[in-house]
């Protein structure tokens, strides 16, 4: 019983098998249309994701729980202008003070200086950094030491520098202890940072003084009030569940210190990784939808190629429609037989593209291109989908077979 | 075994009604041998497709083993033809991909599944057991329809219809197929109904239906 049960199953496969394996370069190339398709959404969606996936994993690399606050756009006579300088190092301490859940704060003042090292010389940002701000933004010091205590508070004339700014200007050569000009002062320079491999405003290609050290290089501005004015404060945040009510906390502590009316725009922006993150990763969401659509037109061409060949395949087979209804085959035999046909082809070609769409993602990220990321839900979607298109495509001209009349349809040649 | 009442046929042909069976009456019963003759155009084929259940009568009444066939849906139709009938064409209608085996299982395949033993041993019948892998464009014609006959055979089926099954061959394969058909019928007790041209083929059977214009002109029984 169990053997005829899987005979019924069996058969109608087998004859799909036979239907496809007559006419093997016609089959190929129906396939070829679904395995391009298929390894088009593969490697593009494996892009997409791979394209994801590092971002992400350069975020966290600043700090997974790490707020940034800069100052941001000032209203003037109702025109917003352009950045304003309103943090001020008080800033800082009173949310340090008052704010709950911040582990460390710390702030950096920047200008872009000319660094001269003998022959060689680049622009870069400098940063005058307070003591927490490598270890907020989680940076890691990979040749040398990092600035003392006593280095902070003396304002000690060392740098450390970003992994670009040291190659630029040392090359490969031993640069710690080595003198370097940074525009009115010289420093030393005790260390080079980890590259975080970043391309956007990267520590990469920053250099590092202490903030003492930086008032001395140039004059930090104050504000009307006498605050010192910073360019950023940055804060890791000891409970991350608490994010959102530490940035509201400083929202109307910075509100508050900076006398805004009820009805101004904030003066500042507070950016939290979390948020960046989120909001990146959402972006390129969306742009992996869109490769993954676009490569899906392929998709549906082959899918549509499948259905053309049926429709061939199905007028070609007329008698032998013909013949099968006459031995006692219903609609529904006919009908399941060249389902199974399309679906056939289109599942091979499925499983050959998700071969070959891994591949070319193993290639492209093995070349270093771009990273790729193949996942289980892309491998069974593009295999879903490839079989869908099958069912889908094959429907019509199956169905046309299955209503053929089986008089008519033997007396075709 | 089959009872046929007033059985009509029109075809429309465009805007014109073709009557191709008017009025038939027929009875035939179990395992007789009967032969179906007449000109061109009598109708011949169309009352043999009515009988298979390849087709239904535009009117009239069609009794199959008691049971009325001639209102039945096409799905119906097809589990009778599955079940009861068996047919041997004129142009062998062998799928020329599948080797004789696989044709004689295929006959077998909607009757309620293929039995390679059972395929064999139909092939067997016909005298054609060491054919059994060849496929049909390596045989010859006479092969090719005892192939077919096989394949109608092996589902076991009470009643075997064949239009012109020598139609397209030679006298002496005719000659061979009409001693397998008459034989198995003898041997069997199928019910056998065939279409000829050929009066000495026909007078190997029981009784000749004389068809013309779509009507049942005259009978004899021998």
């Amino acid at each position: 019983m169990k053997k005829d049960q899987l005979k019924k199953w069996l058969e109608p496969l087998e004859t799909a098998w036979v239907g496809v394996a007559t006419h093997k370069l016609r089959s190929s190339l129906t396939i070829l249309g679904i395995v391009i398709g298929v390894a088009a959404v593969i490697s593009l969606m494996s892009i997409g994701r791979g394209a994801e996936a590092q971002i992400i994993s350069n975020i966290e690399k600043m700090g997974s729980n790490l707020i940034t606050i800069r100052p941001g756009s000032f209203t003037f006579g109702g025109v917003r202008g352009g950045v304003s300088e309103t943090l001020t190092m008080e800033d800082a301490e009173a949310i340090s003070k008052q704010v709950p859940y911040i582990s460390a704060v710390a702030s950096s003042y920047s200008s872009n200086l000319q660094l001269v090292m003998g022959g060689e010389n680049t622009n870069a940002q400098v940063n005058g950094v307070t003591p927490e701000y490598m270890q907020i933004n989680n940076m890691k010091v990979a040749i040398g030491a990092s600035f003392s205590e006593q280095d902070y508070q003396c304002g000690a004339k060392v740098a450390v520098l970003g992994a670009n700014v040291a190659k630029t200007l040392f090359g490969n050569a031993n640069l710690i202890g080595q003198q370097m000009r940074m525009g009115t002062i010289i420093v030393h320079v005790i260390g080079v940072l980890e590259s975080k491999g970043t391309r956007f405003n990267s520590p990469d290609d920053a250099v590092y003084i202490p903030l003492a050290a930086m008032q001395q290089a140039v004059a930090q501005p104050r504000t009307p009030q006498g605050g010192r004015i910073v360019s950023s404060i940055s804060l890791t945040v000891s409970d991350q569940s608490q994010t959102q009510n530490v940035i509201d906390d400083i929202t109307s502590l910075l509100r508050t210190r900076h006398k805004l009316a009820a009805s101004a725009d904030n003066d500042f922006n507070i950016m939290s990784t979390e948020e960046i993150a989120s909001t990146l990763s959402e972006t390129m969401g969306t742009m992996t939808l869109l490769l993954g659509a676009i490569a899906a037109i392929s998709l549906l061409v082959g899918g549509i190629g499948v259905m053309n060949i049926m429709l061939v395949s199905v007028l070609e087979r007329t008698r032998e429609i013909g013949i099968r209804k006459a031995l006692g085959a219903r609609e529904r035999d006919i009908w399941l037989q060249f389902l199974i046909e399309a679906a056939f082809l289109t599942f091979a070609g499925g499983i050959i593209g998700v071969v070959l769409g891994w591949v070319v993602a193993y290639l492209v990220s093995s070349m270093g291109l771009m990273t790729t990321v193949v996942t289980a839900d892309i491998v069974i979607l593009a295999v879903s989908v490839s079989i869908g298109i099958g069912l889908f495509f094959g429907f019509y001209p199956a169905w046309n077979a299955s209503r053929l009349n089986p008089i008519e349809a033997l007396r075709a040649e | 075994m089959i009872r046929l009442v007033d059985i009509t046929k029109t075809y429309l042909m465009g805007e014109r009604e073709l009557a191709v069976l008017r009025g038939i009456n027929m009875h035939i019963d179990r395992g007789e041998l009967v032969a179906i003759m007449g000109p061109s155009g009598s109708g011949k084929t169309t009352l043999l497709n009515l009988i298979g259940c390849l087709d239904k009568p535009t009117s009239g009444s069609y009794y199959l083993e008691g049971k009325e066939v001639s209102r039945l849906s096409s799905g119906e139709l097809a589990q009778v033809r599955a079940q009861k009938v068996g047919f041997v064409f004129q142009t062998f209608n062998l799928l020329p991909r599948l080797s004789a085996l696989a044709n004689v299982e295929l006959g077998m395949r909607y009757a309620g599944g293929s039995d390679p033993k059972r395929a064999l041993e139909a092939l067997a019948e016909v005298g054609l057991s060491d054919r059994a892998n060849h496929r049909p464009t390596e045989l010859s014609g006479g092969e090719q329809q005892r192939v077919a006959i096989a394949r109608a055979l092996a589902k076991k089926p009470p009643l075997i219809l064949a239009d012109e099954p020598t139609g397209n061959l030679d006298s002496r394969s005719g000659e061979e197929i009409i001693s397998v058909l008459t034989s198995l019928h003898a041997e069997r007790g199928i019910t056998l109904l065939m279409i000829t041209h050929d009066a000495n083929i026909a007078h190997h059977c029981q009784r000749i239906i004389h068809l013309k214009d779509g009507e049942v002109v005259s009978e004899e029984t021998i």
